[in-house]
C-alpha cells in the first residue's frame, strides 16, 4: 500500500516535469531560434535543412542593421516616448490611484476598466486629426500623449488595487496629528507603497515601449519609435533575414531582459489586474 | 497646529471624501483629453462624411446604414469571430492547465514561469517578425520540423485556408501567459483542507482537479476568458505585421478592416461608424465582466 502510494507520487512528479516541459519548450524553441538568426550569416540563414547554431557567431547582422537605418535615433524617440509616458503616468495615477482607493470610488475605477478594453485604433482617429489641426504631427508630442492612453489606465489601475490593500491606520495617526491630507498621503501612504509604484512603472513602461499602432499612424521618417522602424525593415528588405532577426533583438531585448530581472514584481502586478496595453 | 484641527470636522468623512477626489483631478482632466474626448469626438464623426480633406457634411445614419450592405464589413464581423472564439479556447485550456502545474512546488519553478510568460511581454512586431520568418514555405523552420515528424508541409499564412488558424497559433503562443497569471493568483487563493482531506481519501490528482480545483478556480477561469475574449477581439500587431489582413482579405479582422478604411482610404466618416459598432461590442463584453465579478464575493 506504501509503496504503491509512492510510485503514484513519483509518477505525479514526472507528469508534472513532463508538462512543465511541454508547456515552455514554445517560448523556449522560439526565442532560441530567434537569436540563431540574428547571429548567424545570410548564407546559413537561408540553408535548407536549416542551420541551428551559428559557427561562428556573427554580429553583421547588427553592424547591418545599425549602417543601414537610422536606429539610434529611433532608439532615443523610443526612450524619450516611453520614459515620459511613464513618468507622467505616475505623476497623474499614483494620486489619483490614492484618491479613489480612499474615497472608494468605484465608479471611476470602472472608467478605468473602460479605457483598459477600449481598442487603441478607436483613440486615433479623433487624435490624428486634432494633431493635424495642432500641427504637431512630425513631432514626438503627439506619441508622447497617445502613450498615456497605455499608460495612465495601468497605473491608476494597479495603484487603486495597492492603495485599497494598505491599512489606513498610520495615515489616519498623522492626520490626528495635524497633518494635512496631501502631507499624509506624501510622506505616509506614499512610501508604503513603493512596491506598488515599482510594479505599475515596470508594466507602463513595458505596454508603452511595444506599442505600435500609435507609432504607425502618428510618427513621421524622424519620429518613429523603434517597433514602427523594425516593421519598416520588413517593408524594405523582405530577403535579409539575419539584419530583420537582429533588429527584432534589439527592440525586444531590454524588455525580455527586464521581466527576467523583475519577475516577481511583473508576475504580482499582471495578475492582480489582468493588465494589457493598447 | 493639532489645536485648529477640530474634531467634529475630523468625524465628518465626507469633508475627506472630497478632498480626496482632489487627487483624482489631474488623472481625470488628461482622461478625459486623451480617452473621453476621442470616444465623444469619434461618435460625431460617424454621422459626417469626413475624408481627410474638404468638407464634412453631415449624412446622419448613412455610415451605419453602409455597414448593413458592406460585405467586405461582414466578412470582416465573421472572421473576427471566428477568430475570438478560438483564440479563447485554446488559451483556456492550454493556460488552465500550466496553472494547475505552476501551482505546485518544483524545483526552477520560478525560472520556469519567467519563460512561460516572455512571449506576452516581448515586444508584439518583433515576435510578429521572427513568426514570419519560421512559416516561410520553403526556408521556414517550422515546416522543416514538419517534415522531421513526417508531415506534409503547410502553407501557414500564405494561403487563405490556413492563415486564421496559423493566427491563432500565434495568438495562443503569446497570450496564454495571461490566463495562467489570473488562474494561478485564482488557485493561490483556495484554501488548503479540501486537498487535505482528499489526499487523505486516496484521491488522484485528475479527481482532485476536477472535484476540487476546477469549481473553486471556476470563477477566475471565467474572469480569465472575458478578458482574452476582448484582447482577441481587438488583436492588431501581430495580424497587421504578419499578413496585413491578406492573403487577398482572408485574415481581415474588424480591426485591420477598421485601420485600412481610416487610414489607408482615409474614409474617417466610415471609419468612425466602424469604430462605434465595434466599441459597443467590446462593451458588451465588458459589461459581461463587470457582472460576473460583482456578482462574486473577492478576497
Amino acid at each position: 500500500m506504501k509503496s504503491r502510494h509512492r510510485l503514484n507520487r513519483l509518477l505525479g512528479r514526472i507528469g508534472l516535469y513532463f508538462s512543465v516541459l511541454v508547456l515552455i519548450s514554445p517560448a523556449i524553441l522560439f526565442f532560441l531560434w530567434m537569436l540563431s538568426l540574428a547571429f548567424k550569416n545570410e548564407a546559413d540563414n537561408t540553408a535548407f535543412p536549416p542551420v541551428f547554431i551559428p559557427n561562428p557567431p556573427t554580429f553583421d547582422n547588427f553592424i547591418d542593421v545599425f549602417a543601414k537605418n537610422d536606429f539610434l535615433t529611433y532608439t532615443i524617440n523610443s526612450i524619450i516616448v516611453s520614459f515620459t509616458a511613464t513618468g507622467l503616468a505616475l505623476l497623474l495615477g499614483v494620486p489619483a490611484g490614492y484618491g479613489i482607493a480612499k474615497a472608494k470610488a468605484s465608479k471611476a475605477a470602472v472608467l478605468i476598466l473602460i479605457a483598459r478594453v477600449t481598442p487603441g485604433l478607436s483613440y486615433l482617429i479623433p487624435l490624428f486629426l486634432l494633431f493635424q489641426w495642432l500641427g504637431l504631427i512630425g513631432t514626438l508630442t503627439p506619441l508622447i500623449i497617445t502613450h498615456l492612453v497605455i499608460t495612465v489606465p495601468i497605473v491608476v489601475w494597479i495603484m487603486i488595487g495597492f492603495f485599497e490593500g494598505l491599512p489606513g491606520e498610520l495615515e489616519e495617526a498623522a492626520l490626528v496629528d495635524g497633518a494635512t491630507i496631501w502631507q499624509a498621503f506624501r510622506y505616509v501612504a506614499m512610501p508604503l507603497a513603493r512596491p506598488g509604484i515599482t510594479v505599475a512603472m515596470i508594466l507602463a513602461f513595458i505596454f508603452s515601449w511595444n506599442n505600435f499602432i500609435f507609432g504607425v499612424v502618428l510618427a513621421g521618417r524622424s519620429t518613429r519609435t523603434l517597433p514602427v522602424a523594425v516593421y519598416n525593415v520588413l517593408t524594405f528588405e523582405q530577403i535579409s533575414w539575419g539584419p530583420l532577426a537582429a533588429a527584432a533583438l534589439v527592440v525586444t531585448a531590454p524588455v525580455l531582459l527586464l521581466t527576467l530581472l523583475m519577475q516577481k514584481e511583473i508576475v504580482a502586478g499582471l495578475t492582480a489586474g489582468g493588465v494589457k496595453g493598447g | 497646529m493639532s489645536t485648529t484641527l477640530s474634531p467634529s470636522r475630523f468625524r465628518h468623512g465626507r469633508n475627506y471624501a472630497r478632498s480626496y477626489w482632489m487627487f483624482a483631478v489631474p488623472a481625470a482632466i488628461v482622461v478625459a483629453a486623451v480617452i473621453v474626448f476621442p470616444w465623444i469626438f469619434t461618435l460625431f464623426m460617424s454621422v459626417h462624411d469626413w475624408k481627410v480633406s474638404g468638407a464634412t457634411p453631415f449624412v446622419g445614419m448613412a455610415n451605419y446604414a453602409k455597414m448593413l450592405v458592406d460585405d467586405r464589413f461582414q466578412w470582416a464581423i465573421v472572421r473576427t469571430l471566428v477568430f475570438t472564439a478560438a483564440s479563447v479556447v485554446a488559451p483556456v485550456i492550454l493556460g488552465v492547465w500550466a496553472a494547475v502545474c505552476f501551482a505546485s512546488n518544483f524545483r526552477f519553478r520560478g525560472l520556469a514561469r519567467t519563460i512561460f510568460v516572455l512571449p506576452m511581454m516581448a515586444t508584439p512586431v518583433a515576435i510578429s517578425l521572427v513568426w514570419t520568418m519560421m512559416f516561410h514555405p520553403q526556408l521556414g523552420v517550422l515546416n522543416y520540423l514538419l517534415s522531421l515528424v513526417g508531415l506534409p508541409p503547410s502553407a501557414w499564412v500564405y494561403d487563405s485556408a490556413t492563415v486564421i488558424p496559423t493566427l491563432v497559433m500565434v495568438e495562443t503562443w503569446q497570450w496564454t501567459p495571461l490566463v495562467m497569471l489570473i488562474v494561478l493568483g485564482g488557485i493561490a487563493s483556495l484554501p488548503s483542507d479540501p486537498y487535505e482531506a482528499a489526499i487523505l481519501d486516496g484521491a488522484t490528482p485528475w479527481q482532485m482537479f476536477r472535484h476540487i480545483t476546477l469549481p473553486l478556480a471556476w470563477p477566475f477561469i471565467v474572469v480569465a476568458s472575458v478578458i482574452r475574449m476582448i484582447d482577441a477581439l481587438k488583436a492588431f500587431d501581430t495580424i497587421y505585421v504578419i499578413t496585413l489582413g491578406g492573403p487577398g482579405t482572408s485574415s481581415e479582422t474588424l480591426n485591420i478592416l477598421l485601420y485600412q478604411t481610416a487610414f489607408a482610404y482615409y474614409d474617417l466618416g466610415y471609419g468612425s461608424a466602424m469604430v462605434v459598432f465595434f466599441f459597443v461590442l467590446i462593451l458588451l463584453v465588458s459589461l459581461l465582466l463587470l457582472h460576473i465579478r460583482q456578482k462574486q464575493v473577492w478576497q
